[in-house]
């Protein structure tokens, strides 16, 4: 009952692909995402540097707002996890945390409302950009005794290598990445289409049966999970920066 | 039509399936975590980051049902 009163309001999709298509607006194919990476780029800049371009003994409000987020990238995400040599990754960690907080905010941001990383390129990009900070980072700090030591953990019987190996080989060098990427678009794209599920079957009793009781219990669930968005979208920019320190570390200490 | 009907049979098969797993694994690491947070208040904070770095991995199988599924309802629907 609810699908064709819905398909009266909105444009229903034949099926799942139509979310995955990519209209261009703009020529060189740049497209809403695209545009909406741009504005994240710009913020994550504009974040991190207005508040704090003219160095002051006391900072301004926004000046401690953003010291008290680094902080907590640079201390609580980066030294709590790769130790004392975290200040060589900081490049990586600090502007990455922020854009993929500002391109999963997009999520639940008015006018926008759109989570820019369940676009897969985007997290594929940036776990890609992991895999080869980590695999760099082994191969310089151990040689190629990097490969033999991620391959073999310690301890184990001879006759299970043949086992192991290739155990080994696919969890660290294929896994890794792909549910790097998987979990950051998968968290995205649910938490999207929840939203979007509830605020339809809102509008489209809200339109055609426009009893109090009738919308009034999509749209209280709708704003729930918008709440619950706001905690996703930073629990996943967190996430995906601590496992990126995580996969470092396991670099670095490849021995144990 | 009958593979239409079986790829999303299998579609919602492979989330369902792929949920119950990690539904109980993030239930176990959470319930440790919360174990551990009230023996020794004074590590939480640690504590706490490990339990995400837990639901993560664990919450990655369900993802990837998730995923599954998308493919599945898209080859049939």
């Amino acid at each position: 009952m609810t699908v064709p009163v819905l398909a009266q309001v909105v444009e229903v999709p034949s099926n799942v692909n139509h979310l995955f298509d990519w209209p261009a607006v703009l020529p060189f194919g740049i497209n809403r995402v695209v545009l909406l990476m741009f504005l994240a780029t710009l913020a994550t800049f504009l974040f991190l540097y207005l508040p704090v371009r003219t160095p002051r003994v006391v900072p301004s409000k926004m000046g401690v707002v953003v010291e008290t987020l680094v902080n907590f990238v640079r201390n609580g995400i980066a030294r709590d996890t790769i130790g004392p040599e975290s200040a060589k990754y900081e490049w990586l960690l600090i502007p990455m945390f922020f854009w993929l907080l500002f391109l999963n905010l997009f999520e639940i941001t008015p006018l926008i409302h759109f989570p820019v990383t369940s676009r897969m390129a985007i997290p594929a990009l940036l776990a890609g950009l992991v895999w080869v900070t980590f695999v760099f980072v082994g191969l310089k700090k151990h040689g190629l005794s990097y490969i033999k030591h991620s391959l073999i953990p310690p301890g184990v019987p001879k006759a299970l290598l043949v086992l192991v190996i290739p155990i080994e080989l696919l969890s660290t060098f294929l896994i890794r990445p792909i549910s790097l990427a998987v979990r950051l678009f998968a968290n995205m794209i649910a938490g999207h289409i929840m939203l979007a599920v509830f605020f339809l079957t809102t509008a489209s009793y809200f339109v055609f049966e426009p009893k109090v009781v009738a919308f009034a219990i999509p749209l209280a669930f709708a704003i729930v999970i918008t709440a619950f968005e706001i905690f996703v979208a930073v629990l996943q920019a967190f996430i995906f920066t601590l496992l990126t320190a995580v996969y470092i570390e396991s670099s670095i200490n490849v021995e144990h | 039509m009958e593979a239409d009907a079986a790829a999303l049979i299998g579609a919602g098969l492979a989330y369902g399936l792929a949920a119950i797993g990690p539904g109980v694994g993030i239930g176990i690491v959470v319930g440790n975590a919360v174990q551990a947070m009230v023996r020794q208040p004074e590590m939480a904070g640690q504590v706490r980051t490990t339990m995400f770095l837990g639901i993560a991995f664990t919450e990655a199988l369900a993802l990837f049902g998730l995923l599954l599924f998308f493919i599945l309802f898209g080859a049939g629907g």
